[in-house]
């Protein structure tokens, strides 16, 4: 396999710093000029929404900035035409983050043959079940040197998470506490105790924590228990609020 | 085992699976696990055949519609589900549910509603065994469906407005399982049609199969003859239609027939055929049928029956209509209007605007003066008055 970026950050870096934003957001060619300035900021990796109809896993903010997106008039096909030269400029591992339903529909082979020439590292497809990828999809990603993160939360059983870590490259996706993005209600007590339940199964694969981490208490919070955090709702609050423009002010306000 | 049953994946041929995110996995994983045994029981079965019997009042009837049969040329017989308690074959599902959500130590009820049958069924349901119930709708049905929002508010349900998306159906819909990711340890989600991730599909259509055990052996006694020629029901979700259609599905001589919601018609932006227009997808868990663009973004359906404008359909039914088991057809919003008022003056029952989908299905069929045909009235019409009033100027 080609040598992923994700590995190769990680095998570096710890304490890393992700952030999530919606393609097509706040304008319909905004895409380049967010991702440059996260990389700018000095984020570590990125991961780019692909805006859906019907976000399950989301919350309020993203689901606005999704439909936005949608009627700014992003698509699959719109995106990859975005990031298409992004290798020229773009040195950190990026992400794709999106539902199934309009990846089976551009064709997830297709899709990940894109990924691949536009230099694309992973995705993240939360509806898509672990099993069913590694049933179907896991060759195929694989063959085109693609990382499907996989997420896991609380409730998920030690055997389950083993059984997802033995399968898995790249990285894992912690999901801090059950609910949506941005919509956490577990106090920082009993996210340590599933955290530290997690530390205490050993895992190959290195860690990331999303969902609710908004500031920097629960970046370095995040950071005590896994490979590093990742953000979305709230640099999506600050991006409609304050524009692309406050990006650096946002990143150095966690770290 | 028939060959129309879901697979231990979850499959109707390739209709179907659990496309839900990992913090659902748990919980759909654990149902998948226990709702077979728990429906096989005997305490389950003896709780719920009871209830059904006792305080929903089944069997529901098997009417001979005469003056519909000679107005038709044919012999009708009205499976009678507006005769159930609550108006809809909803409470079926409901009763079932709340049992194996009770059974699996559950102490909160979360639901979706469209048009508010399914809402008030379970709403019913949770004042009947006294669990808390929250019902999500989209906040444009709250303002269409207000008698029905009252109900389920005076049967102690919290009644939650989908803001998001067109604020309807499957807006609720998504609300509920966000609900229910954020709360995955004491809720259990009564899902109301045959959709969803597995098991809800077949969980749901077993649940609903009282509709056909009841409709065969009443046929039987009231003709002498083993079976009908046709059953047919009003599709949205599918989950009337599936009940009608299940204990026949291996009786092959029956011919099985779906009817859609046309809309404006088959040919208009606005329908709600997800089989006739719609394109192969996953929505809410399931792989199925489905009304969205070119980049697969889901479409808002329409249709004038509140009940049947969900963007997909049941798994079972796409893998039925592929297979050709089952004959999709569509009427539109004036077809059933027309056959809502038919029913109305030929046998005195006024059916809800869903089931009138079914009956306008009559028109499209040329049946022989022999065949015995069931259609399958899945609720009653007083939800529908303010409509109906509108319409023919009452």
């Amino acid at each position: 396999m080609t040598n992923n970026r994700i590995d190769s950050l990680f095998a570096q870096k710890k304490g890393l710093l992700s952030i999530y934003f919606t393609a097509g957001y706040p304008k319909l060619d905004d895409t380049m000029t967010v991702l440059t300035a996260l990389q700018e900021s000095g984020v570590d990796m990125v991961e780019i929404g692909m805006p859906f109809s019907d976000p399950l896993a989301d919350g309020p903010v993203i689901q606005l900035a999704s439909l936005n997106a949608l009627n700014n008039g992003i698509t699959i096909k719109k995106l990859f035409e975005q990031i298409k030269d992004m290798r020229k400029t773009i040195t950190m591992p990026v992400i794709l983050m999106g539902y199934i339903n309009p990846v089976m529909h551009y064709g997830i082979e297709k899709f990940m043959a894109d990924c691949q020439k536009v230099g694309v590292d992973g995705v993240i497809i939360p509806d898509l079940p672990f099993d069913e990828y590694i049933e179907h999809y896991k060759d195929m990603m694989d063959s085109y040197g693609i990382h499907y993160v996989p997420m896991i939360a609380p409730q998920s059983s030690d055997e389950r998470i083993r059984y997802i870590d033995s399968k898995s490259a790249g990285f894992i996706y912690m999901v801090a506490s059950a609910g949506i993005t941005g919509n956490i209600k577990a106090s920082l007590d009993t996210r340590t105790q599933y955290y530290q339940r997690i530390k205490a199964l050993g895992l190959k694969n290195k860690a990331m924590i999303g969902f609710g981490i908004k500031d920097k208490a629960s970046y370095e919070h995040a950071c005590q228990n896994a490979d590093g955090a990742i953000i979305g709702t709230a640099y999506i609050k600050n991006l409609t609020e304050n524009g692309i423009a406050a990006t650096k002010q946002f990143v150095s306000a966690i770290r | 085992m028939s060959k129309y049953s879901v697979n231990s994946n979850g499959y109707y041929g390739r209709f179907g699976g659990q496309f839900v995110p990992e913090m659902l996995y748990p919980n759909v994983d654990n149902l998948k696990k226990v709702y077979q045994e728990i429906l096989n029981s005997e305490s389950f079965q003896k709780e719920y055949k009871q209830l059904l019997k006792e305080y929903v009042g089944r069997p529901t009837p098997l009417t001979y519609a005469k003056r519909m049969s000679a107005a038709y040329g044919t012999n009708i017989f009205l499976k009678r589900e507006d005769c159930a308690h609550t108006g809809a074959h909803k409470i079926n599902n409901a009763i079932g549910q709340i049992l194996i959500a009770k059974q699996m130590g559950k102490t909160r009820i979360i639901a979706e509603t469209g048009a508010g049958q399914h809402g008030v069924a379970t709403a019913t349901v949770c004042a009947l065994v006294g669990m808390k119930c929250a019902v999500y709708m989209g906040e444009v049905d709250i303002q269409r469906q207000a008698p029905n929002v009252a109900r389920m508010k005076m049967l102690g349900a919290e009644v939650i407005p989908a803001m998001t998306g067109n604020r309807t159906l499957k807006d609720a819909t998504n609300e509920a399982l966000r609900d229910w990711i954020s709360n995955p340890e004491d809720t259990f989600y009564i899902i109301g049609s045959v959709v969803g991730p597995h098991p809800y599909p077949d969980m749901v259509a077993k649940l609903q199969s009282i509709i056909s055990e009841e409709t065969k052996w009443q046929f039987r006694e009231q003709t002498g003859k083993d079976l009908p020629d046709y059953v047919m029901a009003c599709i949205g979700g599918g989950s009337n239609a599936a009940g009608s259609f299940y204990n026949f599905l291996d009786d092959e001589s029956v011919k099985l027939v779906a009817i859609e919601a046309a809309g404006l018609g088959l040919d208009t932006p606005d329908t709600a055929a997800s089989i006739a227009r719609g394109t192969e997808g996953i929505i809410h868990g399931s792989r199925t049928m489905l009304m969205q663009t070119d980049d697969g973004q889901i479409i808002e359906p329409y249709s004038i029956s509140a009940g049947l404008d969900y963007p997909g359909v049941g798994p079972l039914h796409s893998f039925l209509a592929e297979s050709g088991r089952a004959t999709v057809l569509a009427a539109t919003d004036q077809e059933a209007l027309d056959a809502a008022f038919e029913l109305t003056r030929l046998e005195g029952i006024i059916p809800a605007l869903e089931s009138a989908h079914a009956l306008a299905g009559l028109k499209k069929i040329d049946f022989k003066s022999t065949d015995n045909v069931v259609v399958t009235v899945s609720g009653r019409g007083d939800k529908d008055m303010a409509t109906y009033m509108d319409r023919f100027k009452l």
